[in-house]
């Protein structure tokens, strides 16, 4: 009897505690709009944060632009040339970029790249009982510290994604044309035929701004909730990635299934 | 103003995420050829309309002279109505002649216009009134099986029918 009392009890142990884990994040969330007042007033401090999280991984994105755009001209046109269509290799590349792949590998990177060293910091600031400092001075964490970085992120991720993509067609460019030899203005034409402005980059970019929100947020909440220990900050800083990567892979399928499917 | 050189390259960051999202959309993306041209409206009804989608294109003599705006059932007629959006700098005569069309044996289906001889030209709100509707590939098909039953039929029928006459006969 007992021992039934307490598996009930760890059940409902478990629900509680994860329902208030829940709340508080989606306390967190909303906090950060109603107190980014600061970091908007003070733009300097959220400047400051598109310069580390955007500027500081230009390069990476760069780079993993390009090589994603010459694999996806490689690869489409040994699929394309059997049908004799070698030049819609274009219109593959671009629409996979601009639709998925600038968004989606734009986030895996950004959580990588910026999202852990935002967990990191604010742990580490957690750790060193700074923000319990600013606290005790009458200084607003929230608005401070993390509404800067929440808002800096927000901002940098769709621009990484516009940089992720155009470098990609230009890869694709570069393998397509002076590589494989097709037309240049078959290449650009079909391109043009089948990207849609508003459908197809404009709904990437609403896909970028939705993932840039979800990534810098998971990185926030793990950094501000861990615990204050070295073990703690690691931890935390681990599942900022798992926890950023999963949730913009499943946003990605329910995004997707909302815009294109119609 | 320890962080002028941050802001610069914040600046410059911002500068080439917005000229990324730029390039998207004018040399990914048909921002000029959809926008900056001025069109007027003309509509066309067809039997059938085959695959032909919004945005398709206008062609005539291969030429785009325009885009399909939509395509609606119009249950009074029974037929498709489609409203077509065509350059204002292209004049065509009333009597022109609407075909569906299909680009290549797999690709694209267009309307091609073609010009007929009437001193009018049309304008906009105007019934391009002569159509031909898109080939259907199963009614080709069932109209060539047909032929050819029909052909079978007519040749079987002369040789089948001789021995028979010919054994009845005497």
């Amino acid at each position: 009897m007992n021992s039934l009392m307490g598996f009930f009890g760890r059940i409902g142990a478990a629900t509680r505690g994860e329902t208030a884990d829940i709340g508080a994040s989606a306390r967190l969330f909303v906090q950060l709009f109603l107190r980014s007042g600061t970091a908007l007033r003070r733009f300097r401090l959220t400047s400051d944060q598109v310069f580390f999280l955007g500027n500081r991984s230009l390069s990476i994105i760069g780079v993993s632009g390009l090589f994603v755009g010459f694999v996806l001209a490689l690869q489409g046109y040994y699929t394309l040339q059997r049908y004799g269509s070698a030049e819609a290799v274009g219109l593959l590349v671009a629409l996979s970029l601009v639709r998925e792949l600038g968004p989606v590998v734009t986030a895996l990177l950004f959580a990588g790249r910026a999202g852990t060293s935002l967990t990191a910091e604010i742990g580490l600031m957690k750790a060193g009982e700074q923000l319990t400092a600013m606290e005790m001075m009458a200084v607003d964490p929230v608005r401070r510290v993390l509404a800067p970085r929440f808002l800096g992120g927000i901002i940098a991720m769709p621009l990484l994604a516009a940089v992720f993509s155009a470098v990609g067609i230009i890869g694709g460019w570069l393998v397509a044309v002076p590589l494989i030899g097709i037309d240049a203005g078959a290449f650009w034409s079909q391109m043009q035929g089948g990207v849609d402005v508003w459908a197809d980059v404009g709904n990437g970019f609403i896909k970028s701004l939705v993932f840039g929100i979800t990534v810098t947020f998971v990185a926030l909440l793990q950094g501000w909730t861990c615990k204050p220990t070295p073990e703690g900050v690691s931890q935390a800083t681990t599942r900022t990635v798992v926890v950023s990567s999963l949730a913009v892979l499943g946003l990605d399928f329910m995004l997707t299934a909302m815009m294109f499917s119609i | 103003m320890e962080n002028s050189k941050h802001d610069a390259w914040v600046g410059f960051f911002v500068l080439l995420g917005a000229a990324a999202l730029l390039f998207l959309a004018l040399k990914a993306g048909n921002l000029l050829t959809m926008n900056f041209d001025s069109t007027y409206q003309v509509q066309a009804r067809f039997d059938n309309i085959g695959g032909l989608k919004p945005h398709a294109a206008v062609k005539s003599a291969g030429v785009v002279v325009g885009r399909v705006e939509s395509i609606v059932f119009d249950d009074k007629i029974f037929q498709a109505r489609v409203t077509i959006n065509l350059y204002k700098n292209v004049a065509f005569p009333k009597d022109s002649t609407a075909k569906i069309l299909t680009a290549g044996l797999l690709g694209e289906q267009y309307i091609g216009l073609e010009p007929g001889a009437d001193e009018k030209n049309l304008a906009a709100g105007d019934l391009i009134k002569s159509t031909q509707s898109a080939v259907v590939l199963e009614n080709l098909i069932g109209q060539f099986l047909n032929n050819k039953a029909a052909e079978m039929g007519t040749s079987n029928a002369a040789p089948a029918g001789a021995p028979n006459a010919g054994a009845s006969k005497p």
